[in-house]
């Protein structure tokens, strides 16, 4: 009913073309970072700290701290939109590609769907085809430093081209199984 | 669902609350009745087709319904703030969605005692709560916890006042961290753990906390609320407005 709706004397702030075509429809673009979540950041120490992918494999593996970061890793420069809607260009990480760590492990045959999951008890669940050919990385650097516990630290996953609350915070591993499962 | 679409509501009346904060009334035509603590989805759209789409706390209660308040902060540089501040006046339409919010909001069900810590415009979506609560007639113990910086950014200081002095088991305590009028024997510093431990004296460790700021504010206040000894599940957060990376 709204589509020819206008506000009167809104005229808005049009965005340069150059960064325009970048940003999907009906974002906006931040300059800054926005946090997006329900409650008290998790502080795992470091020492206890550790990283696996576990389910319909072969063999689960776990890193502690020390091995994940020894992992071959790359930097990656993406642009990242929430579902709240913003949009954030060039944003810069450090981390290791999700193909990585899926190197270590031999898949089931049965494998379709990846849940994340996270201190505090949250889960992230993607289709596995989401996050392998380079498309996700699991994050430990953010802009040069460490990634702050409130966007993620220690780690977290990072998968640009869907809606970043698919990039689970404070991830501490990699569930592989047959079906989709609701999160949270 | 009405929540989900989008319904034009005409603005009723203009307020500033502070030199940065003015609330916009709003009359919404079909109105399924929100819960303390939710938002809204406010879209603009321009002559063009341009649309720009922001989410705003609501800070009125439910029995104000079918008009709802929403506060809104001036960014500087924003897109949508400086319109809804500078041009927008009464009578002038836009579109809504909503409400919108399932997690962060209190509706006057349970005993336990409530902690509300805000920071700056965080203040909205609990002022819906301290609304509801008044409205409602609960005398569920509840103690806000609001840090400003000067005295002019208080948002609903006369109303804070009048429900302070109700008596019915509300306290408001404010904490200025930049100014403070002649004569004030309040808190003048940034809320840290000691404050925090302060609020929960008398409350034990079963209160239900609601922090809403800006983030370094409530990863602060939630950090210390934990550590005091609350269960995470007792605390819940929004964020609001800029942020550091």
């Amino acid at each position: 009913m709204s589509e020819r709706f206008a506000t009167r004397g809104f005229v808005g702030r049009r965005r340069t073309p150059a960064r325009g075509q970048r940003v999907p429809p009906g974002q906006y673009l931040a300059n800054d970072f926005p946090v997006l979540s329900a409650g008290p950041t998790p502080h795992t120490p470091l020492a206890d700290w550790s990283f696996s992918v576990e389910g319909l494999l072969s063999k689960s593996v776990t890193w502690t701290w020390d091995e994940f970061k020894a992992l071959p890793s790359r930097e990656f420069v993406v642009d990242i939109s929430c579902v709240t809607k913003w949009t954030k260009l060039d944003t810069r990480w450090q981390g290791v590609s999700v193909d990585t760590l899926l190197e270590h492990v031999e898949l089931d045959r049965k494998a379709a769907f990846v849940i994340a999951f996270s201190d505090g008890g949250y889960t992230t669940n993607l289709p596995i085809a989401d996050v392998v050919n380079d498309r996700a990385f699991v994050a430990f650097s953010y802009d040069g430093g460490p990634l702050p516990p409130e966007h993620g630290g220690p780690v977290r996953l990072v998968v640009p081209h869907l809606y970043f609350w698919k990039s689970a915070k404070w991830v501490r591993g990699l569930r592989i199984v047959e079906r989709d499962q609701p999160g949270f | 669902m009405a929540a989900l679409n989008w319904q034009i509501v005409t603005v009723t009346a203009v307020r500033d609350e502070t030199p940065r904060v003015r609330t916009l009334s709003l009359l919404v035509p079909s109105w399924q009745s929100h819960r303390p603590g939710q938002h809204v989805d406010i879209r603009l759209t321009a002559e063009d087709g341009y649309q720009a789409q922001r989410s705003y706390s609501i800070a009125s209660a439910p029995s104000d319904q079918p008009v709802i308040d929403l506060s809104i902060e001036l960014i500087e540089d924003g897109e949508v703030s400086p319109f809804l501040h500078d041009e927008v006046v009464v009578g002038d339409r836009f579109e809504v969605r909503g409400p919108i919010g399932g997690y962060f909001v209190w509706d006057g069900a349970g005993t336990d005692p409530l902690l509300l810590v805000a920071g700056g415009s965080g203040i909205v979506p609990l002022m819906a709560m301290v609304r509801h609560r008044a409205q409602i007639g609960s005398s569920v113990p509840c103690t806000l916890l609001y840090s400003s910086r000067t005295p002019e950014d208080i948002n609903y200081s006369d109303e804070l006042q009048r429900l302070d002095a109700r008596e019915d088991g509300l306290r408001v305590i404010h904490t200025l961290t930049r100014s403070q009028p002649q004569g004030w024997t309040g808190y003048s510093r940034r809320i840290d753990m000691r404050m925090i431990g302060e609020m929960l004296e008398g409350t034990g460790r079963m209160a239900q906390a609601f922090v809403c700021g800006p983030t370094p504010l409530v990863e602060s206040v939630a950090e210390s609320l934990v550590n005091i000894g609350l269960a995470p599940s007792q605390v819940r957060t929004e964020r609001f407005g800029p942020t550091g990376a």
